[in-house]
């Protein structure tokens, strides 16, 4: 199989290369991926590639999944304006 | 800030029988849904129910989920917010959500969650290619739009909504080529696997997806043979002439919410991956409640089960009488047993028996 032909992040177009990549330069934790990668904060918050990181770094380190923690999650689930904040905001000033 | 007593996050079978419980004990209750049209996954089961009559065996979901939105219209105290999502949820029971372009808070002294679960995808060659679905993606499209997603399709993963989607692809003309399983066993139960065999489909075990083949879209799935760690084994190689390849390979509890709140989550491989550690229901957030497939996941039969017995916690936290709760508590809890009875059930019954372990 040809890891450069395998999307494991759609949202970020990482492939299973630029997973391994980024392993064997020494990140190997969800979040530092993440952070490198994007992997994890397109529009899918990694309910699409999170499975498939997870085990992925579990098997090229050779550890046990549950013991790989997953990502930190943080609001929002997705986009929100920041238009539509400020407004909402404003609302609550004026009642 | 907006404020409601109870929110419930969800409008699944687990969702919808969670707010029943807690207007027939009097609360008030704003029901959260990000889809147009209510029932989550109920509304793309065009097949009949296996169960008992409790859980509307030998009804189609379609028809289940009207049935518990009826159920809700009569309560002046509830409220629907549907086309809406929760986007943040805070330890202080703080929802934030987004309607069209409109954010806003919302207060609940106590929220119910039955977000659900998300589809898995798995790493093969070429998996970003149109003509490759997800099953759940698939069933939209067919029961819910009536919208073939191709002629000839490669099924991966032989649980319960792979064997069922298969013969929904059939019903609709639609020809499988095969039903590939990783493991050494078909997953889901045996009368659906039946029923594609009787129709030519054949079901191949220890088998996966290795390419998709195609310049713009799916001309063709290589599948290959996998070794006992689950490895592809090179050689082994045998092509399908396909323009579609379905993944149903399982599901993982959406916890995101739970989470961004701090609530704890733990692994469990059986029930899903991470889902939130419950103690009945409630999280380790009081006043905090998961039911459904983020809990553990499982069919709508049990979803719907739990929503019950979660709704009426939660009630009865906020200090509602609830009537014949004991025996109602009792006999819902059977009806569980009973749904995860036998084989099929090891997995989740082996799952719960770890989080008791937890809590």
């Amino acid at each position: 199989m040809d890891p450069n032909k395998v999307i494991i992040c759609r949202c970020s177009d990482v492939t299973l290369q630029d997973l391994h990549d980024l392993f064997k330069e020494g990140y190997e934790t969800f979040d530092e991926v993440k952070r490198i990668a994007r992997v994890g904060m397109g529009p899918c918050q990694a309910n699409t590639c999170g499975k498939i990181v997870r085990k992925e770094i579990a098997r090229y380190f050779n550890r046990p999944i549950e013991d790989v923690e997953f990502h930190r999650m943080r609001p929002f689930t997705m986009g929100v304006k920041l238009s539509a904040i400020k407004e909402a905001a404003e609302d609550e000033e004026e009642s | 800030m907006q404020k409601s007593e109870v929110v419930v996050v969800g409008a699944g079978p687990a969702g919808l029988t969670a707010a029943h419980e807690l207007l027939k004990a009097g609360a008030e209750v704003t029901l959260i849904d990000r889809n147009a049209s209510l029932g989550g996954q109920l509304i793309k089961q065009t097949h009949k129910f296996f169960g008992s009559e409790k859980q509307y065996a030998a009804h189609r979901g379609i028809d289940i989920l009207e049935r518990l939105t009826e159920n809700l219209i009569p309560y002046e105290r509830f409220h629907l917010l549907s086309e809406t999502t929760v986007v943040g949820f805070y330890h202080d029971k703080v929802l934030t959500c987004l309607k069209d372009d409109r954010y806003f808070k919302l207060q609940a002294d106590s929220v119910i969650f039955a977000t659900g679960a998300s589809e898995h995808s798995i790493p093969f060659e070429n998996n970003d290619l149109p003509g490759v679905y997800a099953a759940g993606a698939v069933q939209t499209l067919m029961n819910e739009y009536g919208i073939k997603p191709g002629q000839r399709v490669l099924m991966v993963g032989s649980g319960n909504i792979g064997l069922i989607v298969s013969y929904q692809l059939m019903q609709a003309g639609v020809d499988v080529a095969a039903v590939l399983e990783a493991s050494e066993r078909i997953g889901g139960y045996l009368v659906h696997a039946s029923k594609l065999r009787r129709l030519g489909v054949e079901i191949r075990t220890n088998m996966s997806i290795k390419s998709a083949i195609g310049e713009a879209h799916v001309e063709a799935a290589e599948a290959w043979r996998l070794d006992e760690d689950w490895q592809g084994i090179e050689g082994s190689e045998e092509r399908y002439d396909v323009d579609t390849i379905c993944i149903a390979v399982g599901l993982s509890p959406l916890t995101e919410l739970l989470e961004q709140a701090g609530a704890e989550v733990e692994y469990i491989s059986e029930l899903g991956g991470n889902v939130p550690v419950l103690k009945d229901y409630e999280t380790t957030i009081e006043g905090v409640y998961a039911c459904g497939d983020l809990a553990n996941i499982e069919e709508a039969s049990s979803a719907m089960v739990e929503g019950r017995i979660a709704g009426i916690r939660a009630a009865q936290a906020l200090d509602y009488t609830v009537e014949n709760a004991e025996m109602r508590l009792k006999a819902l809890d059977d009806e569980l047993v009973d749904l995860r009875s036998g084989p099929p059930g090891d997995n989740v019954r082996r799952g719960l028996k770890k989080m008791e372990g937890l809590t």
